[in-house]
């Protein structure tokens, strides 16, 4: 790991203020992806800007038709919360997926919302519940913020606040996980929400996307069975050592019908 | 850019002088010399390193020494009292819980994390929870069963 200079700043103005004045300083949270990625020297910011000492970044929010969680909560908090538990179950199970134990205790839903790995869980809750995300400066809605393999529409220097989840009628995840680290190979997340049925993949592609076909037949006839048949194509699929493109459009298939037998059931 | 870090590290205040990429495990075990907390792989995978910070159980390798700053930090050393074995470490003993021992001290900090959630886990739940604790050599059944006799004898109390 390079040398940089250490912040940690109380307020956003102060943390702002630092990334205005450096070009190559990062914002850190719980530095699982981003000081594994300076170990490597793939990353060697100038500076780092821990958020942890600035307050009202790791709360869990509950208002009734929505929760909000805080860029800061962490992986475990967010597997443990009654509150989350109570709205969407489903966000509980996938934070609790994540990974180990010692990742969960650190690692944080702004992070990984930020990171945009293709691999990450919380990509697929945050588009497949149409959540929204808050920065310091607007809210993007879920389906204009994926972008590409780690590139999302925050700008450069721009803060993630949260993470506001509008409460769904029903929905559930099902990963196929990468044996060593839990990472998603494919994880899809199957969800009614009072506008309409959504299903949104990760692990499959660069970043998280919906996949609108099996939306359409959902919407026509909720069962696993409407999903028979509906052709996944692997050509802008990835492919890597855990598994080909093929294999991550036939196994794209198979998670949504287990996300939607686990609603059935 | 060089920075003063104090914690607490098993109830003794401690501080050191170091550069702000320095890992917190360094700065236990190079700056203040407790070498318990171990390193298998640097790489987040291993979890040799796992140590207590507030509370929660970490991989030390994968968290600078300065966002330890103010925290209450507890290692291998601070687990047993007075001389005596902790319940948990004994468990291991008695359970041969351990071989080579490299992984061991990670094994028990994490242990305790997960007794302190859920004091009486099933066998399922004790080997989901050591998904980020790798052994090399035990082959894992009596780490298990170790930490199942360790819950029940702190239980017990
Ligand atoms: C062994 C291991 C296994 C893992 N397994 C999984 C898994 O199964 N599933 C999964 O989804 N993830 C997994 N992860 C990744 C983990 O969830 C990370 O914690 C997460 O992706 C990043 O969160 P972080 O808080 O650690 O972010 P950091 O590492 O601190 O930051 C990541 C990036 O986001 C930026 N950033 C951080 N916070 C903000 C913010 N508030 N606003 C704007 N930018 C910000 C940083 O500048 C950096 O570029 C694993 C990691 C490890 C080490
Ligand atoms: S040394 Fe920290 S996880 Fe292996
Ligand atoms: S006892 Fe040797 S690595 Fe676990």
């Amino acid at each position: 790991m390079y040398e940089f200079n250490y912040h940690r700043p109380t307020s956003l103005d102060e943390a702002r203020k630092i990334l205005g004045d450096n070009d190559e300083a990062k914002l850190l949270a719980g530095g699982m992806t981003l000081l594994p990625t300076m170990k490597m020297r793939l990353a060697s910011p100038s500076d780092l800007v821990d958020l942890s000492n600035i307050e009202g970044l790791a709360d869990i929010i509950d208002s009734g038709d929505a929760i909000e969680v805080g860029a800061m909560v962490c992986h475990a908090e967010v597997a443990a919360s009654d509150v989350v538990r109570a709205a969407i179950p489903a966000l509980s199970d996938l934070a609790n997926s994540i990974g180990d134990a010692q990742v969960r205790n650190r690692g944080t839903i702004g992070g990984s919302v930020a990171n945009s790995d293709p691999a990450a869980d919380y990509p697929a809750a945050v588009l497949g519940l149409n959540a929204v995300v808050k920065t310091d400066r607007r809210e993007i809605s879920a389906d204009d913020y994926f972008k590409a393999l780690f590139e999302t529409a925050l700008e450069p220097g721009e803060i993630v606040i949260s993470v506001r989840f509008a409460r769904p009628k029903r929905a559930a995840y099902s990963k196929f996980p990468n044996p060593a680290s839990r990472y998603a190979i494919v994880g899809v997340m199957v969800a009614e929400t009072t506008e309409g049925i959504r299903v949104a993949v990760t692990g499959a592609a660069g970043c998280a996307y919906r996949a609108t076909a099996m939306e359409d037949a959902l919407s026509k006839d909720f069962s696993a069975g409407a999903l028979e048949g509906i052709a996944v194509d692997a050509a802008d699929l990835l492919s890597d050592l855990h598994a080909s493109a093929e294999y991550r459009a036939h196994l794209v298939g198979v998670m949504a019908r287990r996300a939607v037998r686990q609603l059935i059931a | 850019m060089s920075i003063n870090v104090s914690f607490t590290l098993n109830g003794e205040a401690v501080s050191a002088h170091v550069a702000s990429r320095t890992l917190l495990v360094e700065m236990i075990r190079e700056h203040l010399g407790r070498t318990g907390t171990h390193v298998g792989c640097d790489t987040s995978q291993c979890g040799a390193c796992v140590i207590h910070v507030n509370g929660r159980s970490v991989k030390s390798c994968t968290m600078l020494a300065a966002q330890a700053d103010g925290a209450e930090i507890v290692t291998i050393e601070g687990v047993a009292k007075n001389g005596q074995l902790h319940p948990m470490q004994e468990a291991f003993r008695e359970h041969h819980g351990l071989q080579c021992g490299f992984c061991t001290p990670g094994m028990i900090m994490s242990a305790l994390d997960l007794v302190k959630q859920n004091p009486d886990p099933s066998e399922k739940e004790i080997r989901e929870w050591l998904e980020g604790n790798l052994c090399r050599c035990t082959g894992y059944h009596n780490i298990v069963r170790a930490i199942k006799a360790g819950a029940d004898s702190m239980r017990v109390g």
